[in-house]
């Protein structure tokens, strides 16, 4: 009863709240629901592989919207599949090594190297359609998305504490319900940190894939990044502008009111003994709390989508019945269907890798040669743009970080700029290049540090804040000198941080590098030494045995690097320079 | 003695078991392909209107025995029968209460108590009533609303109290339900669960409580089960008649936590009060084992035990020197074990008697402590001897960490590995055996020694 009264009142009090925002909502289904028509006749239309590219003002909403769609549908497709994925890692012992060895090496894959070839085979699998092209594209975001998330949703799994698990099970809970109850609240917060990264990434991608060029076809999508290209050909810097600014917009809208309503709302999922005093908090999110429709319809149509559910799953044998969680009794010898998929998956992958050895086999070894020199430059160019981020980023971000007040807005500003692609800038970088007559070199570097230093600041700013007080106070009151205060207790303090950043960040880079080092702008074509230059000249030309060289190498390199350095310095981090705050 | 723990013999076999458990053992396979054995076969059963307590040392197998009877955990052997059907294919109607609470931190405490009943399909509006009819009866009126982090630790283990009745539960399962919780919000609970018992306010049936506190133990039980390990076992089982409720301060109840003590204390006698040992499973004898089993205590603690002892004449009543300390009970053994291990104290009757190694370790100043202490170590301790003979004839001086893991796992679980390996270093370190390089995981000779037995060699 005592409880029910200040409830009453709240209701009274925001009145006025909910009526606006609920005729908001139904305007957003309207519009939604055209949007889908929308988009459906656009897909159904015959394939149009060279969209002409409109560069008046006029025409970038619509585009922007293309560009929304692609990638709203390619991070729900990432999202479904990890979700899946992780589900089968973490529950199949006998599959788990496997699948998590591929996440590895998957992930170390630089995308945008694929496109062609992705692209030709979903025209080829979709003919007759605008569909085809616009799965490709879709598909090459979705792989750029989707191996984080699976990893986090795997890793999320794998961490539930063992009582909860056993109280799932003792308490008889259908898969369904732990799954809503135990799992997904489990996962939630990694889920939406690195759904920020994902869709980051997949922003980066698409500007760079909605336009590009093979043999002697042209493939463009009408959107974001096909109209900033457009606009940089014709040399139009108003549009430029106008396309440069309306990326931004979208980035900052989705982080007001997707990305930070969701951070908080993920904090109930913490797992913490006592309520935490600063929280993000979203004016969004409240209002939408606030709101009596949004607040109770979907709760209600919930519940009965639900409660059969549970009603139905009650009576199973398999709910009336304690689950062992051992896994040594259950020593199942696999069925069939999964026999029958692994004889498939291996009939592929030997055919695959027998293909790929024959048009391997074409490569000269004068091209080796080129393909090696081009994979130490771009190793130094990405390790240099680390290095450069990591020079100005640590002092800044200390000192930010030391600076509780000025931290909580610097970070969030952090946050957006990490997740404003840097491809987007690429143009203008390059029109200034030209003019000062610098080579791509530079600019490569130059895109690389603008897409990946902001997460280093990010991470550093937030070790910085990590370290306990009494620590600095302690570093104070013995009078250490900068230099001791440096290596006692910041650099140690914001280590674990400044790797996961840089980890993050050497990921972007190599990514970045692929569409760096080569480009059209008007009638020249701008190239430095690189294996991302190789990769693309390998695209225009239609030869895929350098292509496919070249991505091996990358990938290697990848695998390489995370292997020998930043695993170790991850595994450091975790045991030496653990701050317990 | 003899009026309150009498052997438990034939009131049991007359009533049906709601859980039989018949031969069951329990084996864990390592990542080094030994296979562990952490119980060895046992039978035990569970009749209607008792509440059993399980006490046993730490590791000695008690979560487990409880996983098994519950169905959360398949025994590699034997089997375990749910009112005398196989408990792997029956519905059975049990809940648990976990040290840990284990209770869901996104969902308030109203929806924590709903959750089982919607696993079994109850309707919403029952489910409602039902649970906050439970969540009244613990005492937590008013509090539906509140999510888990809100509460005081003895509110959540309240939740996870009305969690496990709410679904009425046959048989209400406990591992160490109060062990996280502070002395008198644990003594508070306690007295409540007795009362909701004795009441009949629970349909529950039978009560079985795992904990590692003896005092708690024979507090609330009708009959105390010790388990003993490497591997677990059934060292005793009797039945406690005192009257509830009882009264810690009684002659007859710190004769029994007294008894219970000694049989926990001494894992290579067999119980005093030998009571119907089932000519069951032969008992690896924890001498013919190769590793001893390291109390998990340190040095600094053991000298100021010492220390104590010495001031009160040099010999005590175990259970009155923790008491004296304001220990629990069992933070002390570990601690007593350790100094028996080296010999610097002895068990008799219940009572630790210092010796004379220990009277001088005791006396003497920090840097002489350590040469006793390292004598005392290099005598007793096999694991310690073995790893500084390691040290001495390799000739880089270093051994890895892992060296010794390898041995020690034919012997102990993975976890327990580790534990052995910490306190091996903890003692190794004080007694200046060895170093530990953390970051390399390898064990080194101190500098200082390191040249010392370098000359030595070279002289050789
Ligand atoms: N899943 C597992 N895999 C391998 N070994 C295990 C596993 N679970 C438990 N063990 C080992 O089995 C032994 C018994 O463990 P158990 O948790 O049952 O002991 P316990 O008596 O409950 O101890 P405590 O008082 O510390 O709770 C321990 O040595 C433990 O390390
Ligand atoms: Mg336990």
């Amino acid at each position: 009863m005592k409880i029910q009264h200040p409830f009453a009142r709240s209701l009274v009090t925001f009145r006025s709240w909910p009526f606006v925002i609920d005729l908001g909502v139904a305007l957003c289904g309207l519009a939604v629901f055209f949007a889908i028509l929308h988009m459906a006749a656009y897909w159904m239309g015959t394939p149009v592989p060279v969209v002409p590219i409109s560069h008046s003002i006029s025409a970038l909403p619509l585009y922007a919207f293309y560009s929304l769609v692609r990638i709203g549908i390619a991070y729900l497709l990432s999202l479904t599949f990890a979700i899946t994925y992780g589900y089968i890692a973490a529950y199949n012992p006998r599959l788990e090594v496997w699948m998590i060895a591929a996440l590895d090496i998957l992930q170390s894959i630089p995308v945008l190297s694929f496109l062609p070839p992705v692209v030709l085979a979903m025209v080829a699998l979709i003919p007759g359609h605008q569909l085809g092209i616009e799965m490709g594209v879709i598909l090459l975001i979705f792989t750029g998305q989707v191996w984080n998330l699976a990893f986090s949703f795997y890793s999320s799994l794998k961490s539930i504490p063992r009582e909860m698990t056993e109280a799932s099970r003792i308490y008889r809970y259908s898969a369904w319900q732990r799954f809503w109850q135990l799992e997904m609240p489990n996962a939630a917060i990694g889920l939406v940190w690195n759904s920020i990264v994902s869709v980051a990434g997949g922003w980066f991608a698409l500007i760079a894939c909605e336009m590009f060029t093979m043999g002697d076809r042209n493939f463009q999508l009408p959107g974001l990044g096909s109209y900033l290209q457009t606009a940089t050909f014709s040399g139009d810097m108003r549009a430029l502008f106008a396309g440069i600014a309306a990326v931004i917009l979208i980035v900052v809208a989705t982080d007001q009111l997707i990305w930070r309503p969701l951070i908080a709302w993920s904090d109930k999922f913490k797992f913490e003994q006592v309520e935490s005093s600063d929280r993000v908090t979203s004016p969004i999110l409240t209002l939408l709390q606030r709101s009596t429709l949004l607040s109770s319809i979907p709760g209600r149509i919930w519940t009965h989508i639900e409660e059969p559910i549970y009603r139905r799953m009650a009576q199973t044998k398999t709910c009336r019945i304690v689950q062992p969680l051992d896994q040594d009794t259950k020593r199942r010898s696999g069925t069939p269907g999964l026999w029958i998929a692994a004889a498939l998956a291996i009939l592929v992958i030997a055919w695959g890798a027998d293909q790929a050895f024959l048009m391997l086999r074409t490569v000269s070894l004068a091209d080796v040669r080129l393909l090696l020199l081009g994979a130490g430059a771009t190793f130094l160019r990405v390790n240099a743009s680390l290095l450069i981020s990591a020079a100005w980023t640590i002092p800044v971000g200390v000192a930010i970080g030391f600076n509780p007040k000025l931290a909580r807005i610097v970070q969030p500003v952090a946050q957006v700029m990490a997740s404003v692609p840097a491809t987007a800038f690429f143009p203008i970088l390059l029109i200034g290049l030209v003019k000062l007559g610098g080579g791509l070199g530079v600019g490569s570097v130059a895109l690389m540090l603008l897409g990946t230093q902001w997460y280093i600041l990010f991470n550093v700013i937030a070790g910085a804040m990590s370290i306990p007080s009494d620590l600095k106070e302690a570093a104070s009151l013995y009078r250490f000198t900068r230099w001791q205060r440096w290596t006692t207790l910041i650099l140690p303090g914001i280590f674990p941080y400044l790797i996961t950043g840089m980890v993050t960040a050497s990921g972007g880079a190599w990514n970045a590098s692929v569409f760096a080092e080569y480009s059209h702008l008007r009638h020249h074509t701008l190239q430095t030494i690189g294996l991302g230059a190789q990769i693309d000249a390998a695209t225009d030309s239609g030869r895929f045995s350098i292509l496919l060289l070249a991505t091996i190498l990358i990938s290697l390199m990848v695998v390489t690097m995370n292997r020998l350095v930043w695993r170790r310095l991850y595994r450091l981090a975790e045991t030496k320079y653990k701050l317990e705050g | 003695m003899q009026e309150t723990g009498i052997p438990n013999e034939t009131q049991t076999s007359v009533v049906e078991a709601i859980i039989r458990a018949e031969k069951i053992e329990k084996y864990y396979a390592q990542p080094s392909e030994n296979r562990i054995q952490v119980i060895s076969a046992t039978d035990l059963k569970i009749v209607p209107g008792e509440i059993l307590a399980l006490l046993g040392p730490s590791g000695s197998g008690k979560s487990t025995m409880l996983r098994m009877l519950t169905g959360l955990s398949r025994p590699s052997a034997g089997q375990v029968y749910w009112h005398e059907k196989p408990i792997g294919d029956t519905e059975i109607n049990v809940s648990i209460v976990f040290q840990s609470f284990a209770l869901f931190p996104w969902l308030t405490v109203l929806e924590n108590v709903e959750a089982p009943l919607q696993a079994r399909g109850v309707p919403p509006d029952e489910r409602r009533e039902r649970s906050l009819r439970m969540l009244d009866t613990v005492g937590l009126d008013g509090f539906q609303a509140a999510y888990p982090k809100e509460l005081s630790g003895g509110m959540r283990q309240r939740v996870g109290f009305a969690r496990a009745l709410v679904v009425e539960p046959e048989v209400l399962f406990m591992d160490e339900p109060f062990s996280a919780l502070d002395v008198l919000t644990a003594e508070n609970l306690r007295s409540e669960l007795l009362e909701l018992w004795a009441n009949k306010t629970m349909p529950t049936k039978a009560v079985f409580i795992v904990t590692h506190n003896i005092e708690e133990a024979v507090l609330l039980a009708d009959r105390i089960i010790v388990l003993g390990r490497n591997p677990g076992h059934i060292r005793t089982d009797f039945r406690v008649q005192l009257a509830q409720p009882r009264d810690r301060k009684s002659e007859p109840f710190t004769q029994l936590v007294d008894y219970i003590y000694k049989v926990l204390t001494k894992p290579d006698v067999a119980p005093a009060q030998a009571p119907d040992q089932q000519a069951g499973p032969r008992v690896r004898d924890q001498r013919q084992m190769h590793y001893q089993m390291l109390p998990h205590a340190r040095p600094g603690g053991m000298a100021g035990l010492l220390e104590l002892l010495l001031d009160k004449g040099g010999r005590d009543d175990i259970y009155r020197l923790a008491d004296d300390l304001a220990f629990e009970i069992d933070d002390l053994l570990p601690i007593v074990d350790a100094a028996q291990l080296l010999g610097f104290l002895k068990i008799e009757e219940g009572d630790a008697a210092i010796t004379e190694s220990g009277a001088e370790f005791a006396n003497s100043e920090i840097l002489r402590q350590k040469e006793l202490f390292r004598d005392a170590a290099v005598k007793n301790v096999l694991l310690l001897r073995q790893i500084r003979r390691a040290l001495e004839t390799k000739s880089d001086h270093t051994v890895p960490e892992d060296f010794f893991l390898d041995v020690l796992d034919e012997q102990f679980s993975e976890e327990e590995c580790l534990r052995q390996m910490e306190t091996a270093v903890t003692w190794g370190r004080y007694a200046e055996l060895f170093d530990f390089d953390a970051s390399r995981r390898r064990f080194v000779l101190p500098d200082a020694q390191e040249e010392e037995v370098d000359a030595n060699e070279e002289a050789e």
